[in-house]
C-alpha cells in the first residue's frame, strides 16, 4: 500500500476528484477512505427536494415545464400578433403598449428557456456535489455509469430539459445497488427511450403496425446488446438484434395528450408491441408484453459477456490502460458472485493489488480536470456557465456525447495536442480566478504533499507570478495524472 | 535537466512533436512528391454511417424509389436531385460539389464500403479508420502509418500531418507524431507560461512534452480567431470553420500536407429528411467544408484530393420511423484539383431484393481501401507491397484503384 502521503495521492487521483485544501491530512489510509465514502448510503444521491438545489424537477415535471413554456410561447406570439396588428392604426402605440410588449418578452424569455434552465439548474447541482465530496470516488463511478448509459442534450429540447433527471432518476439510485436494477431503470427511462429511438418503434405485427403506417426501429436494441450489456465482442447476431428490439416495441413515453398516462412518464403501449413469444441469443421468451422485455433484460444483465465488458471499462476507467487481464477476471468474477452488486464491484476495484501498486498512467477527462482545479483552488460555483463553457471547449460537453458510446476514456483521447494545449489555456483562465493569499508552496503541499517531484516543486516555486505558478500546478504530470 | 533552447513561437510553429528538440540548420524544407508536385491529401471522416442511397441517387434504379420511400430523391419535382450521370442524382444540398462534378474536381464511387460486415457504428468506425481488416486489432490509423512510410528529410517536414479536433480522429493516430488543431473559443495562454510548462514535461513527462508542443505550433499557424465560436462537428457553421482553419494550415509553404478532420451526426434513425431535413442540413455542412477547403488553399486546390468516406451505409428500406437503421454499402465522396473526376464509379449491384446485401443493404461491390491505396499510391508514392504491409494490413489481393486520380 505504501506510506500514508502516497496513498492520499493514489485515493484521491485515481479513485477521486483531487484533494480539497486540508483533505489529504483527513486520509491516513487509503482503501479505508474510499471504503468510509461508500459507506454512506446517499453517496450518489442528489434528490429534487433539497432545499440547496433549487429548481431541481423529475422528468415528468420537467417535461411538463417544456410544454408549459411551448404553450406560453404561442400564446404570446398570438398577442404579439394582435397587439402588432393593433397598433397600425394611425395613433401609434401607446406607452402602456410598449411597456405590455416590453413585460411579454421578459415573461417570454423566462419560460421559453424552460429546457435551458433545467439544464443548467441540473448541472449546477452536479458540480456542486462534485466540488465538494470528501473524496469524490461515488462522483467519479456516476459519472461512469452515466457515461456508460449515455443519452445526449442534443436530441432535443425534451432531451436538455431532462438529462440531469435521467441521471438522478435512473443512475445515481443504483451506483452502490445491482446492476440489473440500474439496467432496467436506463432503458424504461423516457430520456434513454427517446434518445435511442424506441418511442415509434412498432412490432410488425402489432395492432397499431398493420396499417404499414409505424414500423421496427432498431437502435435501442442493438445498443443494449453492443454498448450497455454485452460488449461488441458478446457473439449476438443481427437476428438477435432484430429479436430484442421486436420485444422492445411498446416501450414508449406517454405523450403531450395524456392518453397513455402522465406525460413525459414511462409507458407501454400494448397496442405497438409486436405479440408473440420470442427468441434471443437462443433463450426463448414467452408471449409476456411489458414482462418480456424485462425478463431479456435481467438475462442480459446476468451474462457472463456483460461481466466482463464492464469489468473491462471500470479497470481501464481506474487502473490502467491497457487494463491488466488478471485485474478484469477478479472485477467480473466478484459482478458475477454477487449478482451484479455494484457496491461489492466497486469495493473490489479499491482492493486490487494494482490499485495500490501500478504508477499514475491515466490522464483526467475534461470533467475530472475542471473539477479537481475547483477543489484544489477552492473555488466557488455559483453559476454553471463558466464549467459548462470549459467542458464544451475541452471537448467534453455535459450530458452531450458525440454518439451513443459516450466520450472516449483515456489517454489517447484525451491527451491530444490540441486537448493538452486547450488546458493549458484552461488553467491560465483558472489561475487568474484563485485566490491572491497563502502563496504557491501551501497550495502544492496540499496537492501532492510530499508526493510532488522536484521538478514541479521547482518550476512552481520560480514561476514569476502567482497566477502563472498556479498554472503550472494545474498542467503538472502529478495534477494531470490520474 | 537539460533542455533544448526554446524556440521563439514562429519557429515554435514549425517544431515537430517527435523528440522535440530538432537542430535548426536541418529544419527540412518542402520539397516536391513525385512528379514534382506539392500535393495535400485530406480525409473526412463522416462518423454515424452516412446514407448513401439518399446522398447520392440512384435515381435510375426502378426499385430505389419504393425501398426508400419518403426518402427518396426524384428526377424532377422542387427537390430533384442534381443530375450527375443520369443513372445517379447528388442531393441538392450539395451544390458546390455538383459544379466541381462538372469542373470534373470531384467524383463518387458509390456501392462501397470497408472489409468491415456487421453494424456497430464503433468498430465500423475503428476498421475505417485503422485500417485494419478487423475491429480492436490496433490503436493507429492507416493515415498516421502512411505518414511513417513517406521518405523523411527533403521530401517531407517533420509537421506533415494535421489532426482536427480537440480529439484527434483515430485515422491520425499512432506512432507518427502529427500537429494538432481545433477551432478555439478562449484566450491562449501566455509563451512564457507554455515554454516553462514544456520545460516540466520534458524533464518529467515526455508523452505530455510532445503532444503540447505539437498543439501550441499547430495553433500559431493556423492563425485561430479568438471571436470564433466553438467547434462543433455535427453542425454546418462547425464543419465549415474546421475546414477553413484546416486548409489554412495546409496551404502554408510550411504547413501539414495529409490532414484528418471527422464530422458527426450521420446516424439517421429517425425523420432522416430527404431533400431538405436533417440528413441534407449535414450535407450542406460537408458541402461548405469542400468550399471552404476550395477557397482556402488557394493555388494548391489544383495538387489536392479529399475524400470523405463513413464506416458503412444504413438499410436501402426506410424503416418505421422515416430514417434508415445501419446497413452495409455507401457512398464516398471524393474532391479537389488532383481528382480525376466527372464520374461516379460503381458496380452497380442493384436494388432488388435478391441484390440486396442480407436482404436489407446496398451490397458491397466496391472496397474502399482500393480507392484509399490509389490516393496513396498514385500522389505520395508509396508501393503496393509497403500499402499492404503497413498501411492496410492484409489487403494484398485489392489492388490500388488509380482511375480517379492524377
Amino acid at each position: 500500500m505504501g506510506p500514508p502521503d502516497q496513498q492520499a495521492t493514489i485515493a484521491l487521483q485515481r479513485f477521486g476528484l483531487g484533494p480539497r485544501p486540508g483533505s489529504r491530512d483527513a486520509i491516513t489510509d487509503g482503501r479505508a477512505a474510499l471504503h468510509a465514502e461508500l459507506a454512506h448510503a446517499d453517496a450518489a444521491l442528489i434528490y429534487a427536494d433539497t432545499g440547496e438545489m433549487l429548481g431541481l424537477e423529475g422528468t415528468a415535471g420537467a417535461t411538463r415545464s417544456v410544454y408549459a413554456a411551448s404553450e406560453a410561447r404561442r400564446t404570446l406570439d398570438g398577442a404579439a400578433l394582435s397587439s402588432a396588428a393593433a397598433t397600425t392604426a394611425p395613433a401609434g402605440r401607446s406607452e402602456a403598449a410598449v411597456e405590455a410588449s416590453q413585460a411579454r418578452l421578459a415573461s417570454l424569455k423566462i419560460l421559453g428557456n424552460a429546457a435551458e434552465r433545467l439544464y443548467r439548474a441540473e448541472a449546477l447541482a452536479r458540480f456542486r456535489r462534485a466540488a465538494t465530496a470528501p473524496i469524490g470516488f461515488a462522483e467519479r463511478l456516476v459519472a461512469f455509469w452515466s457515461n456508460h448509459f449515455c443519452v445526449s442534450v442534443a436530441k432535443g429540447e425534451i432531451a436538455r430539459a431532462t438529462a440531469g433527471s435521467f441521471e438522478r432518476e435512473a443512475i445515481r439510485p443504483f451506483v452502490l445497488g445491482r446492476f440489473a436494477d440500474m439496467l432496467i431503470a436506463v432503458e424504461r427511462h423516457p430520456a434513454m427511450v427517446v434518445f435511442l429511438d424506441n418511442a415509434t418503434s412498432t412490432g410488425p405485427e402489432a395492432r397499431a403496425g398493420r396499417n404499414g403506417a409505424k414500423g421496427l426501429n432498431e437502435n435501442l436494441g442493438r445498443e443494449i446488446l453492443e454498448l450497455h450489456t454485452l460488449g461488441v465482442d458478446g457473439r449476438y447476431s443481427q437476428a438477435d438484434v432484430t429479436a430484442f428490439a421486436r420485444v422492445l416495441t411498446g416501450w414508449t413515453v406517454a405523450g403531450r395528450d395524456g392518453r397513455r398516462g402522465e406525460p413525459g412518464t414511462f409507458a407501454f403501449d400494448s397496442a405497438m408491441h409486436q405479440p408473440g413469444p420470442a427468441t434471443v441469443l437462443d433463450r426463448g421468451y414467452p408471449p409476456g408484453g411489458y414482462g418480456q422485455g424485462e425478463a431479456v433484460l435481467n438475462d442480459l444483465a446476468a451474462h457472463p459477456a456483460t461481466a466482463r465488458h464492464l469489468a473491462t471499462k471500470l479497470v481501464r476507467h481506474f487502473i490502467a490502460d491497457p487494463p491488466p487481464p488478471g485485474a478484469v477476471a477478479r472485477l467480473a468474477s466478484v459482478f458475477t458472485a454477487h449478482d451484479g452488486d455494484l457496491k461489492a464491484v466497486s469495493l473490489a476495484l479499491i482492493d486490487l493489488p494494482d490499485a495500490w501498486s501500478l504508477p499514475l498512467t491515466g490522464l483526467r477527462d475534461p470533467f475530472g480536470f475542471l473539477i479537481a482545479a475547483y477543489r484544489l483552488l477552492d473555488l466557488s460555483i455559483a453559476d454553471p456557465g463558466a464549467l459548462l463553457g470549459g467542458l464544451r471547449t475541452l471537448g467534453m460537453p455535459l450530458w452531450e456525447p458525440p454518439g451513443p458510446n459516450g466520450f472516449p476514456d483515456g489517454v489517447a483521447a484525451w491527451g491530444s495536442p490540441e486537448g493538452l494545449k486547450l488546458r493549458l489555456d484552461a488553467s491560465a483562465q483558472l489561475a487568474l480566478r484563485a485566490s491572491m493569499a497563502g502563496d504557491p508552496t501551501a497550495l502544492l503541499d496540499a496537492a501532492f504533499g510530499s508526493t510532488a517531484s522536484v521538478e514541479t516543486r521547482a518550476a512552481v516555486l520560480r514561476a514569476e507570478s502567482r497566477q502563472q505558478a498556479v498554472a503550472l500546478l494545474l498542467m503538472s504530470p502529478e495534477f494531470q495524472r490520474s | 535537466m537539460s533542455l533544448c533552447a526554446l524556440p521563439s513561437p514562429a519557429r515554435r510553429a514549425l517544431l515537430a512533436t517527435a523528440g522535440g528538440c530538432f537542430a535548426w540548420a536541418f529544419l527540412p524544407r518542402w520539397a516536391l512528391a513525385a512528379g514534382g508536385r506539392d500535393m495535400r491529401f485530406v480525409t473526412i471522416v463522416l462518423r454515424g454511417a452516412l446514407d448513401g442511397l439518399s446522398a447520392v441517387a440512384p435515381v435510375g434504379d426502378p426499385d430505389y424509389a419504393g425501398l426508400h420511400g419518403a426518402l427518396a430523391l426524384g428526377r424532377d419535382g422542387p427537390h430533384a436531385a442534381l443530375p450527375l450521370d443520369g443513372f445517379f442524382g447528388l442531393n441538392p444540398a450539395m451544390p458546390v460539389f455538383a459544379s466541381l462534378f462538372a469542373r470534373r474536381e470531384a467524383a463518387v464511387v458509390h456501392a462501397t464500403a470497408t472489409a468491415y460486415r456487421d453494424r456497430s457504428h464503433f468498430d465500423g468506425q475503428d476498421v475505417l479508420e485503422s485500417g485494419q481488416p478487423a475491429p480492436g486489432l490496433t490503436a493507429s490509423g492507416w493515415l498516421n502509418r502512411a505518414l511513417a512510410l513517406l521518405p523523411p528529410g527533403e521530401r517531407v517536414g517533420p509537421t506533415r500531418g494535421l489532426a482536427v479536433g480537440a480529439v484527434s480522429p483515430l485515422v491520425m493516430r499512432g506512432p507518427t507524431a502529427v500537429l494538432g488543431w481545433a477551432p478555439q473559443a478562449m484566450p491562449a495562454a501566455g509563451d512564457d507560461l507554455a515554454e516553462r510548462l514544456l520545460a516540466l514535461y520534458a524533464s518529467r513527462d515526455p508523452a505530455l512534452h510532445d503532444s503540447l508542443a505539437s498543439g501550441l505550433a499547430s495553433t500559431r499557424l493556423a492563425g485561430n480567431d479568438r471571436m470564433s465560436p466553438k467547434g462543433r462537428m455535427d453542425r454546418p457553421d462547425g464543419m465549415v470553420q474546421a475546414a477553413a482553419g484546416a486548409a489554412r494550415l495546409l496551404a502554408a509553404p510550411d504547413g501539414p500536407r495529409i490532414a484528418a478532420l471527422a464530422f458527426d451526426g450521420w446516424d439517421t434513425h429517425v425523420n432522416e429528411g430527404g431533400a431538405t431535413g436533417r440528413l441534407a442540413q449535414l450535407l450542406g455542412g460537408l458541402d461548405g467544408a469542400i468550399a471552404a477547403f476550395r477557397d482556402g488553399l488557394g493555388s494548391a486546390w489544383a495538387d489536392t484530393t479529399i475524400v470523405a468516406v463513413t464506416e458503412f451505409g444504413r438499410t436501402a428500406r426506410i424503416n418505421g420511423t422515416v430514417g434508415t437503421d445501419h446497413g452495409t454499402g455507401t457512398v464516398a465522396f471524393l474532391a479537389g484539383g488532383a481528382v480525376k473526376g466527372g464520374r461516379v464509379l460503381a458496380d452497380w449491384p442493384g436494388l432488388r431484393p435478391a441484390q440486396l446485401y442480407e436482404g436489407r443493404d446496398l451490397a458491397p461491390t466496391t472496397d474502399l481501401r482500393a480507392i484509399l491505396k490509389g490516393v496513396l499510391a498514385t500522389q505520395w508514392g508509396l508501393s503496393p507491397v509497403a500499402l499492404a504491409a503497413t498501411v492496410f494490413p492484409g489487403s494484398e489481393a485489392i489492388q490500388p484503384d488509380a482511375r480517379l486520380f492524377t
